[in-house]
């Protein structure tokens, strides 16, 4: 029995393992420790990402070994794929992570909430995480989903006391129990087509029933697409299915909004991009209509919804949003050429680069508005913002550069993601559509501007000075930092998401889709 | 297989006639005198005074939850238990995995105090 | 024959108590066609050749989860549902969708030619194949679950049984 499992499945699975035994620590050390030193489980925590980190580099450690040509490792009977993708997306969710730790120390401990079941529950989330952008399997992918989707739902209730945040879990958990159960169908479909749950073993019998039925799709699969389509969909909140988002992240404690909107969503882009161009790539011509769709509906939608907003986090929510629309556009551009023409690439990288900029760029502000509760102050108005530069100018500064980048300014790293997606448009020929979200992102200057506007230029409602605690100083000066140099080194980081996508190796990540 | 289940199949059409058969003949063969004192509490019983539809507390909830939960985990023992021969010590470590992590909530639950009925 | 007329009447069974649970104003009815439909899914697996599923759904399913819904509808102490405008705009629209989606679906199936046909028990249903595959096979994802079902433990005690603080809350229930 024994001998079916080697070594490389267990060092693949090393940091899972890790972040598990880290968060069941937590819960045990929690039970000892008396109020005042609730502190050390986020210091645990801490650890348990650098110690999973410690892990992926091992991981990758060992594959650069392998020979040209070498894609990934499966594991646990190919149920696990770590490949480069997945390895690009352990190192983004760590991050993400790691930042949400840092800023969620203070808040906390105002909110009267801190409890080590919080730093736990991040943790088995980013095992969820973890399950998904690996899983090869799609049991394993649906069980990560879950797992990192029931941890966000009790994380958004945490605040037992605010009714906002009860009722955000609530419409969370309904509307993401849905969703689930939708793609849980689109996938059983998948299954009763192909008779495998292996990704690689469905995206072959889908390739073989189209050649069967001369290049057409047959109906079931089709509807097996639009129902998976749709549960991812919901996931990465693209209009139409975005209504859970800006609720969930208004109610959420804002730490929490900020972890939700970068390590959960790039979880989400991680098991979208597994299931429809890994598994799904056959079936490419039938889901980019589909995609082209959502995607303008998502722009449109997102950005005209952002401009009304007074509340700071839910205008960051409908902002994610609208860059969930510039992302799919990525995907409009690989899925309408073929693996072999460079916008398909470009494209690729285009998504990849954008969420690494991303996890910076908007955890940073999420940061920002962090700092603003106080103990009188919840601090998510955008009237609790104004005169922040009076208040606090380098986290004005800060705050500032955030926005820009989400804009999409030039020297910063919000531009590059964007650069990318726009590029490859251009390449797949899709003129309109490029030329649409270059609209888009004019457009999107203006509710950042306005934020903008109330932190530099107006009175400040409240004198007092913010106080920063150590954790918050270190996630934003991450943050910033990141956010300005990706921007004036790129280079650096189109190289790490080449090697992501097997673009220095002698089989690039299309081997995966023969 | 299926096949070994048609007695029970068999027996629960039984049923299914003989509820309602009895149910008539009874109805058919007793005397019928229907009187309102019949309907009240037997002497030392009390009358009712208030709507038996109160709310409960939240505490049931927790347990029933927990119940579902631990529920749960002990199907998954069923299949192990029917190959644990063929699984060996290996087996018995996947188990014990398993189990660990729900002891730890176990433990944690206890010692939160959520088994406590205050 | 008769394996294929058992198969019939408990999928009959199944939808009616379905649509029962629907039409049903009070929450407590709703719950109990709900069991029907469970356990009559149950059967179905069971016809199916899934002993297993079967006996899960019956353990599970009709029993575990379904107290769970009656613990939390006496809870509520939720009465008879009203309607108001916005429900019979649902049952305006919502009916003629439903039954389109339902036939769009039931449609798309019947057209799928490639179906073929298995022998009743040809696939995994047994618990020594479902122990094979979960033991080996699918190894990972039933560690994972285990952390899935510590989540919920861990939800429900959060979301549910934390003790709130004392100054916060002086209020003790009874």
């Amino acid at each position: 029995m024994a001998q079916y499992f080697t070594g490389t499945d267990y060092l693949l699975s090393l940091p899972v393992v890790l972040l598990t035994l880290f968060a069941l620590g937590i819960l045990l050390i929690d039970l000892m420790l008396p109020k005042q030193l609730k502190w050390v489980n986020a210091v645990t925590a801490f650890a348990g990402v650098l110690f999973a980190t410690a892990g992926v580099w091992r991981i990758q450690a060992v594959y650069a070994k392998g020979a040209g040509g070498y894609l990934g490792r499966f594991a646990f009977m190919q149920s696990m794929l770590v490949d480069r993708f997945a390895i690009y997306f352990f190192y983004l969710f760590l991050a993400g992570t790691a930042l949400a730790i840092l800023i969620s120390v203070r808040y906390l401990e105002i909110e009267n909430e801190h409890h080590g079941e919080f730093y736990a529950l991040m943790l088995l989330s980013v095992v969820g995480m973890m399950c998904m952008a690996a899983g090869y399997d799609i049991v394993l992918i649906f069980i990560g989903l879950e797992l990192m989707a029931i941890s966000t739902y009790v994380l958004v209730g945490f605040l037992r006391r605010d009714r906002r945040s009860n009722e955000a879990a609530l419409k969370y958990l309904l509307l993401g129990a849905f969703s689930s159960g939708i793609f849980a169908y689109g996938l059983s479909l998948f299954y009763g087509l192909t008779g495998s749950t292996n990704l690689r073993a469905i995206g072959n019998a889908l390739q073989h029933q189209m050649m069967v039925r001369n290049g057409h799709a047959d109906p079931v699969a089709v509807l097996a697409l639009i129902t998976t389509a749709t549960g991812l969909l919901f996931k990465i909140a693209a209009v139409p299915f975005h209504q859970w988002a800006p609720d969930a992240y208004e109610g959420a404690p804002t730490s929490i909004t900020g972890f939700m909107s970068v390590a959960v969503k790039a979880a989400a882009w991680a098991m979208l991009l597994r299931i429809l161009v890994f598994g799904l790539y056959p079936l490419r011509s039938v889901y980019l209509p589909l995609i082209i769709f959502v995607s303008i509906a998502t722009m449109t939608g997102a950005n005209l919804a952002a401009l009304t907003q007074n509340n700071l986090k839910r205008l960051l929510a409908y902002s994610s949003i609208a860059h969930v629309g510039y992302m799919l556009l990525g995907l409009v551009a690989l899925a309408s050429v073929d693996y072999t023409q460079p916008a398909f690439y470009d494209g690729f990288k285009g998504i990849l680069l954008y969420l690494m900029v991303y996890t910076f760029m908007n955890l940073g502000a999420f940061a920002v508005i962090t700092s603003l509760r106080n103990r009188e102050v919840i601090g998510d108005e955008i009237d609790d913002i104004a005169g922040l530069y009076f208040r606090a100018p380098t986290e004005a500064i800060m705050m500032l550069i955030f926005l820009l980048s989400l804009a999409g300014i030039p020297p910063l790293a919000g531009f590059y993601g964007k650069y990318f997606i726009f590029l490859s448009l251009i390449e797949s020929k899709h003129y309109v559509l490029a030329s649409l979200a270059v609209l888009y992102a004019v457009f999107g200057l203006y509710y950042y501007m306005r934020i903008a506007n109330s932190m530099l230029m107006r009175e400040p409602l409240e004198k007092e000075l913010l106080p920063l605690s150590w954790g918050m100083r270190a996630a934003l000066g991450v943050t910033a930092v990141a956010t300005v140099f990706i921007g004036i080194f790129p280079n650096w980081f189109i190289e790490a998401v080449n090697w992501s996508l097997g673009l220095t190796q002698a089989t690039p990540i299309a081997g995966l889709m023969k | 297989m299926p096949q070994n289940y048609v007695p029970i199949f068999i027996f629960i059409a039984i049923i299914g006639v003989l509820i309602p058969v009895t149910l008539l003949a009874a109805k058919l063969v007793r005397p019928d005198n229907p009187h309102k004192e019949k309907l009240m509490p037997y002497e030392c019983g009390i009358d009712p005074v208030d709507s038996a539809r109160g709310r409960y507390t939240v505490r049931f909830y927790i347990v029933a939850i927990l119940f579902v939960v631990f529920d749960v985990e002990t199907i998954f023992l069923f299949p192990w238990a029917v190959k644990f021969k063929a699984f060996g010590l290996f087996g018995l470590f996947e188990m014990l995995i398993f189990l660990g992590i729900l002891i730890v909530g176990y433990i944690w639950i206890w010692k939160k105090g959520a088994l406590e009925w205050v | 024959m008769l394996h294929l007329a058992l198969f019939t009447i408990f999928g009959a069974v199944a939808v009616a108590g379905a649509v029962n649970l629907l039409v049903q104003r009070h929450p407590i009815n709703s719950a109990l066609s709900l069991i029907a439909v469970m356990a009559s899914l149950s059967v179905e697996y069971l016809l199916l050749g899934a002993e297993f599923v079967a006996a899960v759904q019956v353990i599970v399913y009709a029993g575990a989860i379904m107290v769970l819904f009656v613990f939390v509808i006496m809870l509520l102490n939720a009465g008879e549902e009203e309607l108001t405008r916005g429900s019979r705009v649902a049952i305006l629209v919502g009916i003629p969708g439903v039954l389109i989606g339902a036939v769009l679906i039931a449609w798309t199936l019947v057209q799928h030619s490639g179906t073929g046909e298995v022998a009743i028990g040809a696939l995994p249903g047994r618990p020594e194949t479902i122990g094979w595959l979960l033991f080996h096979d699918f190894l990972l994802p039933f560690e994972v679950t285990s952390i899935l079902v510590l989540i919920a433990i861990m939800g429900a005690v959060v979301l549910a049984g934390r003790p709130v603080p004392t100054s916060q809350q002086p209020r003790k229930e009874a």
